[in-house]
């Protein structure tokens, strides 16, 4: 090497030196007025989560990330889309026709719609398989619950926008359920439009719910159900509190950080999810009249009922449960019990062990019956009230709610296996 | 003044500004909440509407608009009245069983506060379009059953006089009956029965 080349070598060095320590320079003078470090330390390079974690455990990340799409897409179609009834629908056409790039851009606010209930739904059922809702993670299920009725608020909202026929027909069958509240029902449904049908003044308070009230909810909500998820620390398939076998340095035993470890797994669940995600925003964004009904293609008309109402795809469990009764009112009630029970699931649930993995045979037997009861529910509510759907609807409906009125007798006798002390998990 | 004493009084006073601070919350939503009832524009628009009924003849429909629907408001003679009775045509809800089908007080044999004179709006039951009036007695394409009524031509749904529907069309029920009543003998005030109906 020549003086030249080793001189060069050693001023880059210095320069590299000096460059690193004035980064933590400004790190340092960042952490003296905001606890930056601090935060992420506490929320990514220092909180340990367990090793043994699944697939279904990407689902959480998954939300956030729909989320995250969901917020930016609707700030972009906010600046073309007008929230009036005689331009919304045309302003829509807009988006999709003469704006650069807007019908991708709505595909993906469309898409992640349903992407958004597809992933939560995931996210709940792994969180009764593992038993995420006991104790001590009761209210971290609660705050994920009103994340979950929030997100349905939001959809129904978004809904109403595009000002079709299935928009507004839907808004119109749903604001009318409130109509069965006893006594003050046709008030409430009244103040709910601020009309007397549905018209120009609903669809404008549902934009400015749609696109301020509920996503700022969502957002608090999020923040919430995160922190309160790293005070308690995430579950695992063993249902087991990882934090109950520490090593010297206080790090559980069975713990891995979640910086970098699990964000590296979470990074391929999330790249096989926008792949998915894609191809149905490029290849079939309609989903052949799920995602998109046929009948929101026309224009919203108050005198012409298309032929067949049906809510999008991740209503319809609970739309099912709502015809299933031949009453409007038990119909609303029930449909909203169907909702209301699942957050008293950490208090109906009797049984203490966690991990459907050591639970007994009821158990499982009831939450497969409860999880096929809501996906048969979910497509009986595609299909019009006629025989024999109506007869099968209630049988399910019996089913769904036979698994939360029965649970704190089914779980309180369950034979359990015995519980192992630390995580199980093969390599 | 103990400390013990002091203490109630801080406890005291966190208490009544909580109180007054909620109170004045309370208050100021108030204001909020009431906003999304129906503006003084809606309720204008949605105001109901007066139909005169001095000009019209026997067997005549009026035609107005109220909410965004159309209500049709025809006066019946006793020969359509008669006709209808002893039609013996079959129908889906002869009694006017249905309570969102009507108010309470429409619900009797002509559906109506006068026997002539029926109110209903025009949509039909089944898909919201518009019935068509047939007031002729046995024509070609209705059948010699047919006593007069009102015929959808979407998918064919058939109503009496009265707006029941037939039974064995794809209509569910019978035509609603909006609330109405008589200012005098000739003004009908169509969208508000006095409380009549309630």
């Amino acid at each position: 090497m020549s003086d030249a080349s080793r001189r060069d070598a050693v001023t880059e060095e210095t320069i590299m030196s000096r460059s690193a320590d004035r980064m933590s320079e400004f790190v340092d003078w960042i952490d003296a007025r905001f606890p930056m470090t601090k935060m992420l330390k506490e929320h990514a390079t220092e909180y340990y989560a367990a090793k043994n974690f699944n697939v279904l455990y990407v689902f959480g990340v998954l939300a956030m990330v729909v989320l995250i799409i969901q917020l930016i897409t609707g700030i972009f179609l906010t600046m073309s889309y007008k929230p009036d009834a005689e331009k919304a629908f045309a302003s829509v056409e807009y988006i999709m026709r003469d704006v650069e790039w807007g019908w991708l851009i709505r595909y993906m606010h469309s898409t992640g719609a349903s992407a958004f209930f597809i992933v939560v739904y995931l996210h709940m059922f792994r969180g009764m398989m593992y038993g995420s809702y006991k104790k001590p993670r009761e209210l971290l299920w609660i705050i994920g619950m009103l994340i979950y009725v929030f997100l349905m608020a939001e959809g129904f909202l978004g809904y109403l926008l595009p000002w079709g026929q299935m928009s507004y027909w839907g808004a119109q069958v749903i604001v009318s359920l409130f109509g069965a509240i006893p006594g003050i029902g046709e008030g409430v449904v009244e103040w709910i439009r601020g009309d007397y049908f549905i018209s120009d003044i609903t669809l404008n308070r549902f934009f400015a719910l749609h696109v301020i009230a509920v996503p700022l909810a969502l957002i608090m909500l999020v923040v919430m159900h995160i922190l309160a998820l790293h005070e308690t620390g995430s579950l695992n398939p063993d249902g087991i509190e990882i934090k109950e076998h520490k090593g010297p340095d206080g790090i559980p035993l069975d713990g891995i950080a979640f910086h970098p470890y699990l964000t590296a797994k979470d990074l391929v669940a999330i790249v096989i999810f926008l792949a998915a995600f894609s191809g149905v925003v490029f290849f079939a964004p309609e989903m052949g009249g799920y995602f998109l009904e046929h009948a929101n293609f026309e224009p919203a008309n108050q005198l012409k009922t298309p032929e067949h109402i049906a809510p999008v795809w991740y209503y319809t469990p609970f739309y099912a449960i709502l015809r299933a009764v031949p009453s409007k009112g038990l119909g609303a009630f029930l449909m909203a019990m169907a909702i209301v029970l699942l957050f008293f699931l950490p208090w109906l649930d009797r049984c203490k062990v966690k991990s459907i993995r050591y639970r007994g045979w009821t158990y499982k037997v009831a939450l497969t019956t409860f999880a096929i009861s809501f996906v048969s529910l979910g497509y009986l509510g595609l299909q019009p009230a006629v025989a024999p759907y109506v007869t099968i609807t209630q049988v399910f409906t019996i089913l769904y709610f036979s698994f939360f009125v029965f649970m704190p007798i089914y779980t309180r006798f369950e034979k359990t296996k015995p519980v192992p002390e630390r995580v199980t998990w093969d390599h | 003044m103990s400390e013990k004493s002091g203490l109630n009084r801080r406890h005291f006073l966190s208490v009544a500004t909580s109180v007054a601070g909620a109170a004045g919350l309370g208050m100021v939503a108030v204001p909020f909440a009431l906003s999304f009832k129906p503006s003084a524009k809606a309720q204008a628009l949605g105001a109901p509407v007066q139909v005169d009924i001095g000009k019209l003849d026997e067997g005549q429909m009026v035609r107005s608009m109220w909410r965004g629907k159309p209500v049709w408001v025809l006066k019946r003679s006793s020969e359509m009245l008669d006709r209808m009775r002893a039609s013996g045509a079959k129908l889906a809800d002869p009694e006017s069983e249905v309570e969102t089908q009507q108010p309470t007080f429409a619900q009797n044999a002509e559906r109506s506060l006068k026997p002539e004179i029926l109110v209903v709006l025009g949509v039909c039951t089944h898909l919201g379009c518009a019935p068509l009036e047939r007031f002729d007695i046995a024509p070609a394409d209705l059948g010699p059953e047919w006593v007069g009524g009102f015929y959808c031509p979407c998918h064919g749904s058939k109503f009496d006089l009265a707006g029941r529907v037939y039974s064995g069309v794809p209509a569910p029920t019978n035509l609603v009956v909006p609330p109405y009543r008589y200012l005098s003998e000739t003004l009908i005030l169509v969208g508000d029965d006095a409380g009549a109906s309630a």
